[in-house]
């Protein structure tokens, strides 16, 4: 299977990721050839086989509810790339 | 007073106490050799003199006051100098996880594992060289440049704890940490003819690890021998309260200085892991220390773990899934890189697009695809259910055996370079090791012999979860007669 431009550009909006026309292109051969390798799984019969999402036995980890330190908000707002007023600034997500 | 290379971590904690070394010449020796191999080696991104040399006072004032008081107690490590992969926080100290996009990340908190053996005393050097957020099996795909195998420069460490691995064969440091998701400290371990131990899914707090696949992911370390990684292993392991992964298990007390006979324990030989293609003499010296392992007392048979072959596609599609939702946290928002734009989705296309190296744009895409609409199902669905299979290989495995014992890799450390331009021969690399991550169970890597071009050949031992006692009770026994993990890089003389 080959993967065209167009596909790698729907992964790639979908990953939000910025990729140049020479990625895009490399992407494309390179995403098709693991993803040909990839096929022969669906050779494995896996009828009546339960997926594997954690090695871990099922289990809920419950605590109790108690509060406790925290990062302080000078710690959190400390690798920030923009903050004001105590917290993370970014771009307008609404037109004002 | 004694050269610091020539020391293992149990020897060094003895020169310590003994005061035949003070914990700042140590670390200014470590330091001055970590000046001098940096330029051929590269195995660490960010230095911390000042800080473990402060530490290393602070640990001599302690090691005297206990000294004319030796029945106050002692911190078991103090004043032992390590390095730490650049994937594990350590607070106040950049981490990098080998990427642009963390190039000026300082985090607020240190990892569980690190925190642990900081409160056993350990200072820390620096933080090393790694394949960009562990996505690699060379660590050429450092944002910093590569690191070189101290046994033959032009090659490559392995990785993607790369960097921990090259440190301690170097004998820069006594033991490193690293991370495992797919072999990332096993193969570097065979590469670098050094011990790495990968623990059981859940036995080591992943607080303060990058997270890369959440399923897989494992800390664990590099060490000269079983008996030190065993030292380390007990610091380290342990439920943690901030890792609902980690599990509830006790944590066995290691004793292994009386072991010196295998007595019946039964070792299993996978079929499936010598395959046409591998390099003869990595299989020559594995069933060699095999048969050793049989003089020693333990009763090998033949195994088959029959889904091996499927280990590698199941392996990437589930890490690339899990990673393509785990770095989606590198936004440009909180912390990291920023590229600025006018809407915050041209910032975060951005940013990531500027942030990231091919890589790990390489895996963010295989992982979106195999769980976006219409694939899910053929791709990531059908991987779990292989996974399924791959896990139930190992537990009909573990009812007839106490340890599986394979190859690490089918080659010796490959040169750099090598497979820049062909990702899936990269990821071929791991084919031996991705199962024991698969499966959630246990390995341990440690030398064997050497190649005719005089490169170091792992083996590596997987246990039945939680039996990392095992491994390494197996591994301290065949390096009780044998030398290869003793054997050191020509250039450790330079």
């Amino acid at each position: 299977m080959t993967l065209s431009l167009a596909e790698v550009e729907h992964i790639a909006d979908l990953a939000r990721l910025a990729l140049s026309d020479d990625e895009k292109t490399r992407f494309a051969g390179q995403l098709s050839a693991i993803l040909d390798y990839a096929r022969r799984l669906q050779a494995v019969d896996t009828t009546g086989i339960p997926p594997t999402s954690s090695v871990l036995p099922p289990q809920t980890i419950l605590r109790e509810d108690e509060p406790g330190a925290c990062l302080s908000l000078e710690d959190v707002l400390g690798n920030a790339p923009q903050a004001e007023a105590g917290q993370f600034r970014v771009p307008p997500v609404l037109e004002g | 007073m004694p050269s610091p290379a020539d020391l293992s971590l149990r020897e060094t904690v003895e020169a310590l106490r003994s005061g035949q070394i003070s914990s700042r010449e140590l670390v200014a020796a470590c330091l001055e050799r970590i000046d001098r191999l940096e330029p051929h080696l590269h195995a660490f991104i960010t230095l911390t003199p000042e800080r473990a040399l402060a530490q290393a006072d602070e640990a001599d004032r302690r090691l005297s006051a206990w000294r004319r008081e030796p029945s106050a107690p002692l911190p078991e490590l103090l004043g032992v100098p390590i390095a730490v992969k650049d994937v594990l926080t350590l607070e106040g100290v950049r981490c990098t996880c080998g990427s642009r996009i963390l190039e000026n990340f300082v985090p607020p908190y240190s990892a569980t594992t690190v925190e642990r053996l900081l409160a056993a005393g350990v200072i820390v050097v620096g933080k090393t060289n790694m394949d960009e957020f562990a996505m690699g099996s060379s660590t050429e795909n450092s944002a910093y440049g590569a690191t070189h195998n101290p046994w033959d420069l032009e090659r490559v460490p392995g990785g993607s704890s790369g960097g921990s691995a090259a440190a301690v064969a170097a004998r820069l440091v006594p033991a490193a940490l690293g991370s495992d998701t797919g072999g990332s400290i096993r193969q570097p371990a065979s590469f670098c003819g050094v011990t790495g131990l990968k623990v059981t899914y859940g036995r080591n707090s992943r607080y303060g690890l990058v997270a890369y696949g959440s399923s897989l992911d494992s800390v664990g370390v590099f060490t000269r021998s079983a008996a030190d990684a065993a030292v380390l292993f007990v610091l380290m392991a342990g439920y943690d309260p901030r890792d609902a992964t980690s599990l509830d298990v006790p944590v066995p007390e290691v004793h292994l200085e009386r072991e010196e006979y295998l007595h019946g324990l039964r070792v299993g030989v996978p079929r499936e892991y010598f395959i046409p293609g591998m390099q003869a003499e990595v299989e020559a010296a594995v069933r060699g220390a095999i048969e050793t392992l049989g003089s020693l007392g333990a009763v090998v048979r033949e195994v088959s773990l029959p889904h091996t072959e499927y280990a590698l596609p199941v392996y990437y599609l589930i890490a690339p899934a899990e990673a393509s939702a785990n770095l989606a946290r590198y936004d440009g928002v909180r912390f990291g890189l920023r590229v600025p734009a006018d809407d915050p989705v041209e910032m975060f296309r951005l940013t990531r697009g500027a942030g990231f190296g091919p890589e790990v744009k390489r895996r963010i895409m295989l992982g979106t695809y195999a769980l976006s609409a219409g694939y899910y199902e053929a791709y990531y669905g059908q991987a779990q259910k292989v996974r399924t299979l791959i896990k139930r290989d190992f537990d009909e495995a573990f009812q007839q055996v106490d340890v599986i014992a394979a190859p690490v890799a089918p080659t010796t450390a490959f040169r750099l370079g090598e497979h820049s331009d062909d990702p899936l021969a990269m990821y071929l690399e791991d084919v031996f090791t991705l199962p024991a991550n698969l499966a959630g169970v246990p390995g341990l890597a440690f030398p064997v012999g050497f190649d005719g071009q005089g490169l170091p050949i792992g083996m590596q031992l997987m246990g039945a979860p939680f039996a990392e006692a095992t491994l390494l009770r197996m591994a301290h026994v065949y390096q009780q007669v044998t030398d290869w993990h003793r054997r050191e890089p020509t250039l450790v003389k330079l």
